[in-house]
C-alpha cells in the first residue's frame, strides 16, 4: 500500500516503512539504544532526502526513548538530577546543531557533512567497540577474568572545579564535563539524526563513572528531551519533519523494541557489545563507500527557497 | 474511451469552443479547440501520479482551402515556475563533495512536450526555436553573475539539469504523444508524476500545417493537495513551531501508549 508523504514529498510503501521501524526497533530494544544511527541511513537509502531523514528520525527517537525512560523510571533506574544537568548542555547543543544544519543546507554542504560525520563518528566508535568486544571474548575464552572497571578510580575529569554531588548515581563530579557531554550529544544528534545512546552510555561510564544500573535510563531522558527539542526546532526553522513518516516509524519502532529487549536479555553482554560494534562500523563504512566511490551522477538539483 | 463518452466530450468541446479557442494568426482559417479530462488534480494519501487526457478538434471554416500536408499538434505542458540550484560534485581529498553550482531562475518545475510527429518533421529549426517547441528550445535562464540569461543547449549544467528532471519524469518529450483520431479530432495523454509540485499547470496547444504555426489555444489544470496531506503540508510551513510541538507531543504519546500496552510488571 503506497502512501504519499507530505513533507518528504514522495510516495512510499507503508508496510516497508513499518517493517523498517520494526527491525530498527528490535535492534534498539536489544542493545538499549535509540537506533537513530540505523534509521537515518535507511531512510536516506530509501530515497528520502538526508535533511528530511535527519529531522524526522529525531521524532522517532523521541518516542522510543520516552517509552524506554518510563520503564527505567518505574524501576527507579535513572538519575534525574544528573539527567537535568546533562540537559542544560543538551538543549544548547541541540539549538547550535539545528543552527549549523540550517546554515550548511543553505551552502549545499549538508549532505556531505552528514555523510562525513557518519564515517568519522561511526567508523571510529565502531572500530573501538569491535576491538574491545573481540578482546573481551578472547579473554573470556582463555579463562582470564574479565577486566573490571574500578568505579573509584580518578581521571583528569575529576580534577575539574564546580563539583556537584549526584546522590542517585553516588558520584561527585564537576558540572563542566556533564554539561559538555550534554552539549556534544545534543549537537551531533541534531545534525546526524541520532539519539547517540551508543555514544552517551560509554561516555557516562568512562568519564563520569556513572554506575551501570542508572546509565541507560539517564541517557534515555537526555535523548528524549534533545530529540523532542530537535523535532520542534527542525520543524520551526527548516519545515523538514514529516509527521506521517515519523508516525509509521515510531509505531513500528516501539513495537519492535519490545521483542528486541527480550532477545537481548538472552545474550551475553560482551557478545552484544561486539555485535553492536560491528553494526556501527558497518554503517560507517557504508557511508565511506558512498563518499569515496565516484557517484553515478555528479550533478544534483534542489529547489531554492522551498521547504525541500 | 467509450463511444458515448467520446461523443459527450465532443459535445463539451463544441460548447467550450467560443470560450477557449483563440486566434494565433487572424489570417488563418483554422480554429483550435481543446479541453482536458480534468481541471483539478487532487493529491490524496495514495497519490502516485496522474494521467490527464487532452483532447480537442481543429475546426475548419467553410471557405478553408484544403492544406497540402497533414495537421500537426504540439502540446506543451508547463508546471509552476521554481528556482533550482544545480550542483556538481568534484573529488577533493579523496571524497566527492559539491563544488561548482549554478542557479536556474524561474524555470518550469514540470515540462512536457507532446507532438504528433518528431518535432523536426513538423517545422524547420528556426520555426521550432521561435515557437519554443521542445525542451532544447525552451528558455531555462541561469543566474550568471548579476545577469539572468539562457545559455546554449549544450551547456554542461543545462544538460545535467534537463537530464535529472527527465530521470524524475518531470521533463519529457513525447514526439508521438498526440494522435489524430479523425483528421480533425486529436487526443493526448499527459502524465504528471507524484513528485510534481502543487500549483497551476498551463497547457499550450499549437496547430502546425505545412511547417508553420497556424493556430493556438491554451488550457490549464491545477494540482492541489486535499484533506490530511494538505493540512500536514500547510501546517508544517505556515505554523512550523506549532507543528513541531504537535509532532513532539505525538512522539511522547506514542512512547507512553507503548509503555502502557507492553507493560510487563
Amino acid at each position: 500500500m503506497e502512501i504519499y508523504l507530505p513533507i518528504a514529498d514522495l510516495p512510499v510503501n507503508v508496510f516497508l516503512v513499518f517493517a523498517m521501524g520494526l527491525a530498527v526497533g528490535f535492534i534498539s530494544g536489544m542493545f538499549g539504544i535509540g537506533g537513530g544511527f540505523l534509521m537515518t541511513p535507511l531512510l536516506i537509502f530509501l530515497g528520502i532526502s538526508p535533511a528530511v531523514a535527519v529531522a524526522t528520525v529525531s521524532t522517532h527517537i523521541a518516542a522510543s526513548s520516552f517509552s524506554g525512560a518510563i520503564a527505567y523510571w518505574r524501576r527507579r533506574a535513572l538519575d534525574l538530577a544528573l539527567a537535568l544537568m546533562l540537559l542544560a548542555g543538551g538543549i544548547v547543543g541541540t539549538g547550535s546543531g539545528v543552527w549549523l544544519f540550517t546554515a550548511l543546507r543553505g551552502l549545499g554542504q549538508l549532505d556531505i557533512t552528514i555523510g562525513l560525520s557518519y564515517v568519522l563518528l561511526l567508523g571510529s566508535v565502531g572500530a573501538m567497540m569491535v576491538t574491545e568486544g573481540v578482546g573481551a571474548i578472547l579473554r573470556a575464552r582463555q579463562g582470564k577474568p574479565v577486566e573490571l572497571r574500578r568505579p573509584g578510580s580518578h581521571t583528569w575529569v575529576h580534577g575539574l572545579p564546580l563539583k556537584v554531588r549526584f546522590k542517585q548515581s553516588k558520584i561527585y563530579v564537576s558540572a563542566i564535563p556533564v554539561c559538555a557531554i550534554g552539549f556534544i550529544m545534543g549537537f551531533i544528534g541534531a545534525i546526524m539524526g541520532i539519539g547517540g545512546g551508543f555514544l552517551l552510555v560509554p561516555m557516562l561510564i568512562y568519564f563520569l563513572r556513572v554506575p551501570t544500573n542508572v546509565v541507560i535510563g539517564t541517557s534515555m531522558v537526555l535523548t528524549l528531551v534533545t530529540m523532542a527539542s530537535a523535532t520542534i526546532l527542525h520543524a520551526a526553522t527548516n519545515h523538514l519533519v514529516d509527521a506521517v513518516l515519523a508516525l509509521i516509524l515510531m509505531v513500528g519502532g516501539v513495537t519492535g523494541a519490545q521483542f528486541g529487549a527480550r532477545a537481548g536479555q538472552k545474550m551475553r553482554g560482551e557478545r552484544l557489545r561486539l555485535l553492536l560494534g560491528i553494526l556501527v562500523l558497518a554503517v560507517g563504512l557504508r557511508f565511506a563507500y558512498d563518499l569515496i566511490v565516484a557517484p553515478d551522477d555528479l550533478y544534483t538539483i534542489r529547489a531554492i527557497g522551498e521547504s525541500r | 474511451m467509450s463511444g458515448t463518452s467520446m461523443r459527450r466530450n465532443l459535445f463539451a468541446c463544441a460548447l467550450l469552443a467560443p470560450l477557449s479557442a483563440s486566434w494565433a494568426l487572424p489570417a488563418s482559417a483554422e480554429r483550435l479547440v481543446s479541453s482536458l479530462s480534468s481541471h483539478i488534480v487532487q493529491i490524496t494519501s495514495n497519490f502516485t501520479g496522474v494521467e490527464l487526457v487532452l483532447f480537442g478538434t481543429v475546426e475548419n471554416d467553410q471557405a478553408t482551402v484544403p492544406r497540402k500536408g497533414p495537421y500537426d499538434i504540439v502540446a506543451t505542458v508547463i508546471g509552476p515556475r521554481q528556482s533550482l540550484v544545480t550542483r556538481r560534485k568534484e573529488r577533493m581529498f579523496g571524497i566527492w563533495v559539491n563544488a561548482e553550482s549554478r542557479s536556474f531562475v524561474e524555470v518550469p518545475s514540470y515540462l512536457a512536450v507532446l507532438a504528433t510527429r518528431p518535432f523536426e518533421a513538423i517545422a524547420d529549426a528556426e520555426t521550432l526555436r521561435r515557437q519554443q517547441i521542445g525542451i532544447a528550445d525552451t528558455s531555462l535562464p541561469q543566474q550568471i553573475g548579476p545577469d539572468v540569461a539562457d545559455v546554449v543547449p549544450n551547456d554542461a549544467f543545462r544538460q545535467a539539469f534537463v537530464r535529472l528532471k527527465r530521470n524524475r519524469s518531470l521533463y519529457d518529450e513525447i514526439p508521438n504523444g498526440v494522435t489524430f483520431l479523425t483528421p480533425t479530432l486529436y487526443r493526448a495523454s499527459i502524465f504528471v508524476p507524484a513528485e510534481a509540485p502543487i500549483g497551476n499547470y498551463e497547457v499550450d496547444v499549437k496547430l502546425f500545417a505545412d511547417g508553420a504555426a497556424i493556430a493556438r489555444t491554451t488550457s490549464a489544470f491545477e494540482i492541489v493537495t486535499v484533506g490530511f496531506e494538505r493540512f500536514i503540508a500547510g501546517a508544517a510551513v505556515d505554523h512550523g513551531l506549532l507543528y513541531g510541538l504537535a509532532t513532539a507531543m505525538m512522539a511522547v504519546m506514542t512512547g507512553w501508549f507503548a509503555s502502557i500496552i507492553f507493560r510487563r510488571d
